[in-house]
């Protein structure tokens, strides 16, 4: 009492709190004590970013904060104020336009995500209120609410069950959306609420929950139900996972439940496994980064060392105000120290060329073209679901080209998820069964004994063991009640190795029947029907690594039965046949089996008593329930009877043979949370350790946020290695989320991954495609599209640099406004562009059929220090060649032939021809795959500069102060000495590029059979034993 | 983002050769084979072009004076000491007489060569109004303020033309002198000062604002001359064609030049006996010495030049042509022995 009153007095400090109080139907528990609503989030479920009025400010908050938008938006400003070379429209036009084709494409997004989360919250839901049902909007629950679900409808919040219209109080349910096992899974109805299975019966209950406080773990509950029924004592009942129906799972099998809301909205456990879809950003992306790093550190450089030299070469008084051009008295007026930082201020406008918009437009429009082929193939098409693949996002569209680990849901994407039971062991005795002689027929005979026999009685406790040992189910069908004996049972399990062990058992005449009131039903070999109380059931964990369960056979004997990993179960037992049993099991293991030993114990009748109380104290506890369960089970499972092993070969392991680790999700949880310590991190990193030492590893019955966990393991690894989720399931979005990139298959189970992965697709061995060739295209394409940007601005900003040394450092451009301006815009882009949709530097089908290509592009490979080296290089040493082969071309009177002589806009025009067709020329050099849209864009641009030129020079343009370029490219055109020195120019920088060509192509004529190592996963390759 | 994927999805992919990326392509491969024929034509080509231009650049005779005056080095430094701190300096005249053993092959050209002069400075090239020079009426009685210090006169009238690149054009001139025989008497060489602007400079950019009563005085009135200018624009020359905005040295000078050291052309040499060249004799320039440039530590030089088909003298064409040339058919050996090498391991490994 007071300690309800404690949580009652501080609900605003709920969340430190361990345990939440839940009222059932929101009724006072006593009429003494007022109620007092708690304050729990609603049931909203709420994934969108913004709302219609924080839009604006939010998401140029977010778009400014990246590096880029912001140093674009700096340089516009200081157009905007201080007196520089170029107009502000330069930078202005370009920045506007990519924040408002992000804002819009983000809104969009988030508007999708609006529209989920509204069907989410609108979804009608019954919630029953004063004994009446009354029909609501799902986000309207409260906690403490009692809902009515019926079949095939999915829970709208956690509930705890309290009835179903089942006479035991059971129901079915699968959790397919949320760990993607979509076995159905019975859920129980505590005792005294199993009863109430009426709209008016459950309104007359009167209960409160005590339950720890929201956490994600899907397979951890712990709670306390107190009962009061009239004027009694209240009833406390315990209630574990097996109470609790999880929101996003779905009723089966089962026409109605009433339940009561414990956690809604986003304390649920689903909404807590969720991952916010954060931005993702691709390697290439982060290279980007990383190059405008350098670059704005090129560009702070030239403009402190022009302004530096400005200065020193200004000390001279001459060259500060000579007497031909004169400063105006407010220039004289102005302070020195202003005065310099708004020359260092002009100089990064004159050089901000060198880090250029156009490449952020020209990057989103390539990822966003280019995303459409992948949409578009027909070979990721599928009859079946009449769908081809999705793209979501766009970005990540290189990433695909390099994945370092690929991270696969395995139920239902990459294996059957079938085991089989290979053969037993009873006490040393080796069986190994052929289904087909079986089957009940030889029954009399004894089981197929094809070694040598081990003593009956033996044979048969260890084959009931098989039958009890377990927590399978049979499905029940409408049509066959109950226990007929039926041919066809269909068992349910959420491991797959039981079933096999109960199919095994049945092989030796021994079947599982089900559970009938709390009996469990056995056929045995001579078709008799035994019938054994389920006493107590121990479940699996982690940590024991075995379950038990506690039965009383017919004749009232109590039996414990126990199985379990053998490092488990062999220090609890007593009788020395070990021996025999270890070699078999330890063989077993080599060849890739799984093993499980078996052990029994019967219990006596005085200490079943003890065992019981402590069983269900422990059960009823609310702190550290599982400690102390753990404890009482430690205590039972002593002193056991070894009875024998078995072998279970998981197929979809055995055909993957390179397969090396398998672990599970409650071994992990282990590894992963345990605690801060740092044995903690020691099996983190060990654990890590073996993972990089296997071609595969396989982690099984994880929850979903394990598998991010793991993924995020891997994701920090040294080198930051590229990962790949795919997966099927709603339970696969967390690590898809989490992954770099994240590929949902359209599958059975919901569209919840596709609707979250970046890109999905209808099967998973479209994964091959998608990666080998799409991947590996996308990639070359967008770290070309990238390394030329760079080289094709440094080429164009490097003449313009060096040219302030020969105009006093007064900031004065070496080009017209209009070819600085439409450089990037026009006559360089489209090439481009088209080279990075349409490259196919090798051809799709040798890329898909020889995963090494794969491998040389791995670890970003083309944007690394090297790469960019050679690029940056390259820039510089043609826009060298541009500035000093025209500056050596100028020392001449004149350079026509009838004496003319050209001025300063005349020596740009040549530098700036140079280096149109040089860079053009360049890519031309580059393309593999030359379709008739490449020679289009590219002759079409060249031609379309000399047009331009012609036209811009062409007019007295009413609109400009000053007619710079009137006829001045008309004028350099008509001199023999220019167009010698332009091909002489360009000629000069290519060189080197063709020579490198020449040269790549004769070593590659000659560097065959590269022996590089496959990439993990895909190499299909059988080796015949993976462990010997 | 989706919806174009979604529309897509719904039904079969189109089966097209682009949506497939299947597009016939060229897929061209610049082998060895074809890249050495390349580099040994490229290497011929360029280095018959390199001497070709080479030899014409060889051809072209400059002979070049500098007047600047500069320590008594000429009879300039007369003026070059006269005009020393003064603003503006008197007028000045000095000569520089030379003689030519042989006929100097025509057309000739005669240039002016400015050094350590900043026409390519940013304050000063765009102070300037193309609009004003284009005869704008408006935009002469209202200059912009690019051409600040030089838009208003301290009158406050509109300075016709504005701006500092106008306001310092080069007033030096000069007179050519022959003399056919020793003792003989000085013959002035015609210098024909038409047609040294670009033609369109001279007939589109610049125009005079429209006469106000058939004078072109008129049109100007209402303006200041720039500072430096003794006379008013409209007096630039008696001739009406080559006077106000359309003064060809003017045009010339407006456009700036590229870099600091800068010639620009002053007169060709084409009329009468000296339409072949300059026939041999001795020769003397009258300077009028008025243009100021030591103060800012630059030269004036004067330069006869002819010119051939592929302009004035410089070297540096040839040569790079030469040089590339050369290098094209070096690379093109040692690719060749490098690919002979090669071709036997590949054969070696095909076996």
């Amino acid at each position: 009492m007071f300690r309800r009153s404690l949580n009652r007095f501080c609900a605003g400090e709920e969340k430190r709190v361990g345990t939440r109080t839940v009222f059932v139907g929101n009724h006072s528990v006593s009429g003494t004590e007022a109620y007092v609503a708690q304050r729990f989030c609603d049931n909203r479920i709420v994934s969108s970013k913004y709302t219609l009025w924080n839009f604006l400010p939010k998401n140029l908050f977010e778009q400014f904060r990246r590096i880029a938008n912001f140093y674009f938006l700096i340089i516009f400003l200081v157009q905007v104020t201080v007196d520089t070379p170029t107009s502000p429209v330069t930078s202005g036009l370009p920045l506007f336009f990519v924040i408002t084709v992000t804002a819009i494409k983000q809104g969009y997004e988030d508007w999708l995500r609006h529209r989920a989360d509204n069907e989410v919250n609108k979804s009608t839901v019954y919630i029953i209120e004063n004994a009446k049902r009354v029909r609501k909007e799902s986000e309207k629950i409260k906690v403490g609410d009692v809902v009515e679900v019926q079949a095939d409808e999915t829970f709208p919040c956690d509930l705890i069950l309290l009835s179903s219209c089942t006479t035991d109080g059971t129901c079915y349910v699968t959790t397919a959306s949320l760990d993607g096992e979509s076995n159905c899974k019975i859920h129980y109805a505590v005792r005294d609420t199993i009863a109430l299975c009426t709209a008016e019966s459950i309104d007359t209950l009167r209960a409160a929950i005590e339950c720890e406080q929201p956490q994600p773990d899907l397979y951890k509950f712990v709670g306390r139900i107190n009962i009061y029924s009239n004027s009694l004592e209240a009833v406390a009942r315990s209630l574990g996972p097996e109470n609790l129906l999880l929101k996003g799972a779905t009723l089966k099998n089962t026409e109605k439940i009433y339940g009561v809301a414990v956690y809604t909205g986003m304390e649920t456990k689903m909404a807590l496994n969720y991952q916010g879809k954060s931005q993702k950003r691709s390697a290439v992306e982060k290279s980007i980064n990383a190059f405008l790093i350098v670059y704005l550190f090129i560009l702070l450089t030239k403009a402190a060392v022009c302004t530096t030299l400005k200065y020193v070469w200004q000390s001279t008084p001459y060259n500060d105000e000579p007497w031909y051009n004169q400063k105006t008295q407010k220039e004289r007026e102005t302070l020195k120290v202003l005065k310099m930082f708004t020359d260092f201020l002009s100089f990064m406008v004159l050089f901000n060329f060198i880090i250029p918009v156009s490449m952020y437009v020209t990057v989103e429009m390539q990822k966003f073209l280019g995303s459409f082929f992948i949409s578009w193939d027909k070979d990721f098409y599928d009859e079946e679901i009449n769908e081809g693949a999705l793209v979501n996002t766009s970005d990540l569209n290189e990433e695909l080209g390099q994945v370092d680990y690929v991270f696969t849901d395995k139920t239902g994407t990459l294996t059957e998820n079938s085991m089989e039971f290979i053969e037993c062991c009873i006490d040393g005795h080796k069986y190994k069964g052929v289904t087909q002689e079986v089957d009940g027929l030889s029954q009399t005979d004894g089981p197929l004994t094809y070694f040598d026999k081990a003593d009956k009685n033996r044979e048969e406790l260890f084959l009931r063991a098989l039958c009890l040992c377990h927590t399978v189910e049979i499905k029940t069908n409408d049509a066959v009640d109950g226990a007929t004996e039926s041919a066809e049972l269909t068992y349910i399990s959420s491991s797959p190795d039981e079933i096999a062990l109960v199919k095994g058992a049945k092989k030796y005449g021994f079947t599982f029947l089900g559970n009938r009131n709390g009996h469990m039903r056995v056929e045995n070999q001579r078709k008799e029907i035994e019938e054994y109380e389920l006493l107590h059931t121990l479940n699996f964990d982690a940590v024991r690594r075995r379950m038990s369960v506690i039965v009383k056979t017919q004749e009232g004997d109590i039996l414990l039965f126990c199985k379990g990993a053998d490092s488990a179960v062999f220090p609890r037992v007593q009788n020395h046949e070990i021996e025999l049993t270890k070699v078999h099991v330890e063989r077993n293991a080599m060849d890739g089996y799984r093993t499980l030993c078996v052990a029994f114990k019967e219990i006596a009748p005085d200490d079943y008593e003890r065992i019981n109380r402590q069983l269900i104290e422990a059960k009823m506890a609310l702190q550290d329930r599982e400690e102390k369960m753990e404890k009482v089970f430690d205590d039972i499972e002593t002193n056991m009877n070894l009875i024998g092993a078995t072998a279970v070969e998981d197929k979809a392991w055995t055909e993957h043979q390179e397969y090396g680790l398998i672990i599970d999700g409650s071994t992990l949880s282990l590894i992963l949370n345990s605690s801060q310590d740092s044995s903690s991190n020691n099996y983190k990193s060990i654990f890590l350790q073996i993972c990089m030492k296997c071609t595969a590893v396989l982690c099984c019955r994880m929850a979903p946020l394990q598998k991010a966990q793991i993924v995020r393991m891997v994701k920090n690894l040294k080198g930051s290695p590229i990962t790949l989720s795919i997966g099927d399931g709603a339970n696969d979005v967390s690590m898809i989320l989490e992954s770099h990139v994240g590929i949902g298959i359209k599958g059975k189970e919901g569209r919840q991954a596709a609707r979250n992965s970046d890109y999905s697709v209808p099967k998973f061995k479209h994964l091959k495609k998608l990666l080998l060739a799409h991947g590996h295209l996308y990639y070359v394409r967008i770290a070309h599209l990238v390394q030329y940007f760079f080289y094709k601005n440094l080429c164009f900003i490097l003449p313009q640099f060096l040219y302030q040394f020969f105009c006093g450092f007064s900031q004065q451009p070496l080009y017209d406004a209009a070819y600085l301006t439409m450089y990037n815009i026009c006559f360089t882009s489209l090439p481009i562009l088209a080279y990075s949709l349409l490259e196919q530097h090798i051809n799709i089908d040798t890329l898909t059929s020889d995963p090494r290509l794969y491998m040389k592009i791995s670890g970003n490979a083309m944007l690394q220090l090297g790469p960019f080296l050679y690029w940056t290089f390259l820039a510089a040493f043609e826009g060298t060649v541009f500035f000093f082969g025209t500056y050596f071309l100028f020392q001449t009177a004149s350079l026509e032939e009838n004496g003319k002589v050209y001025g300063n806009w005349t020596f740009g025009t040549i530098v700036f021809t140079v280096l149109v067709f040089t860079v053009t020329l360049k890519l031309a050099l580059d393309t593999r795959f030359w379709t008739w849209i490449n020679h289009f864009v590219i002759w079409g641009s060249l031609a379309f500069y000399v047009f331009f030129s012609f036209f811009w020079g062409g007019i007295i343009w009413p609109f400009l102060k000053q007619q710079r370029m009137y006829f001045v490219f008309a004028q350099m055109l008509s001199s023999v000495s220019t167009w010698l020195a332009i091909i002489l120019l360009i000629f000069i920088s290519l060189f080197p590029e063709i020579l490198l060509i020449v040269l790549k192509n004769v070593r590659r004529r000659s560097a065959r059979n590269p022996n590089l190592e496959l990439p993990m996963l895909l190499s299909y390759k059988h080796t015949d034993s993976g462990y010997s | 983002m989706t919806w174009s994927a979604t529309a897509r999805g719904a039904h079969q992919p189109d089966n097209t050769a682009f949506t497939q990326q299947r597009l016939p392509a060229w897929q061209p491969l610049l082998s060895a084979s074809i890249a050495l024929p390349l580099f040994f034509c490229a290497g011929l080509a360029f280095i018959g072009l390199g001497l070709g231009l080479y030899y014409s650049s060889n051809g072209i005779k400059e002979l070049e004076y500098d007047y600047t005056g500069d320590s008594g080095t000429s009879n300039c430094s007369v003026c070059a000491e006269a005009g020393q701190g003064r603003a503006p300096p008197p007028p000045c005249s000095c000569a520089w007489s030379f003689s030519l053993p042989e006929l100097f092959q025509g057309p000739v050209y005669l240039y002016y060569e400015l050094t350590n002069f900043y026409q390519n400075n940013r304050r000063y090239g765009v102070s300037r109004d193309d609009e004003q020079l284009s005869g704008l009426p408006s935009a002469l009685r209202h200059p912009v303020n690019e051409c600040a210090p030089y838009q208003l006169s301290a009158a406050g009238l509109p300075i016709a033309p504005c701006g500092a690149i106008a306001n310092s054009l080069f007033n030096d001139s000069f007179s050519l002198w022959h003399q056919r025989l020793p003792g003989g008497l000085y013959v002035e060489v015609p210098l024909d000062r038409s047609g040294i602007a670009w033609w369109t400079d001279y007939h589109v950019k610049f125009r005079n604002p429209p006469l106000v009563n058939g004078s072109l005085a008129l049109a100007f009135q209402g303006t200041a001359p720039p500072p430096n200018w003794r006379r008013p624009v409209y007096e630039l020359s008696p001739d009406p064609n080559n006077t106000g905005f359309i003064n060809q040295d003017f045009v010339v000078w407006m456009r700036t030049a590229a870099l600091p050291m800068f010639r620009k052309l002053y007169a060709r040499i084409r009329q009468g006996n000296y339409s072949a060249g300059l026939p041999r004799g001795a020769y003397r320039v009258n300077i009028t010495y008025n243009y100021p440039v030591r103060a800012f530590g630059g030269h004036k030089l004067l330069i006869f030049s002819s010119i051939s088909w592929m302009g004035g003298k410089n070297p540096f064409l040839g040569i790079a042509y030469l040089v590339v040339g050369s290098l094209c058919i070096l690379t093109g050996f040692v690719m060749l022995i490098v690919y002979i090498r090669y071709q036997d391991q590949d054969d070696d490994d095909e076996e």
